[in-house]
């Protein structure tokens, strides 16, 4: 789980449960939302890791 | 349910609830009788939390010398009670040749912003806005 990936993943399903629940009641709500903001978050961090892939740093 | 969190709401001040909110993560939606929601950001923010110290993030001292990492102070302060006993508990001093000291501070520093939300969440319960 301490690949950078198993961390953006395990970060993500954190500040997604929060996310869901602070902004939704209902329990079907929160739980579209927070997939929504979990494969978002997921996405994002891999599509610039991509994209940062030839820079060199 | 949503009488008694309006009625819980009316009798205790605003902000004490967001004082408790932000000492304890879920405190205040559970003294409001929001206790799903409650037990769901105690869990999820001390796990946070947790794992950021777990992965040698540092709980930077607050301090005006370095406008950044005093942001960061106050943004892990965001924890509370947890955050201040880990302090005096000696946690969270960061170990930066840790291949995981910038993914802890993530956590940390997350972990500290987001109770801050849930924080000014309880506040919107209490008033009565939500």
């Amino acid at each position: 789980m301490t690949t950078h990936v198993g961390l953006l993943a395990l970060f993500a399903l954190f500040v997604a449960v929060v996310f869901a629940v602070i902004a939704h009641d209902e329990p079907r709500q929160q739980l579209a939302f927070g997939v929504r903001v979990f494969g978002g978050f997921v996405a994002a961090g891999l599509v610039l890791g991509w994209l940062m892939f030839p820079l060199p740093l | 349910m949503r009488a008694s969190t309006a009625d819980r709401a009316q009798t205790i001040p605003p902000l004490a609830v967001t004082a408790l909110a932000w000492a304890v993560p879920g405190a205040g939606h559970l003294l409001l009788g929001r206790r799903q929601k409650g037990l769901i950001f105690l869990v999820a923010l001390s796990a946070m939390f947790a794992i950021g110290l777990l992965l040698s993030g540092r709980l930077f001292p607050l301090g005006l010398g370095e406008p950044l990492v005093m942001l960061a102070a106050l943004a892990t302060r965001g924890m509370g009670l947890a955050a201040l006993t880990a302090g005096w508990a000696g946690a969270g001093q960061g170990v930066v040749t840790a291949a995981s000291y910038e993914y802890g501070n993530a956590f940390l520093i997350v972990s500290g912003l987001l109770n801050l939300l849930v924080s000014l969440d309880a506040y919107d319960v209490a008033m009565g806005r939500k």
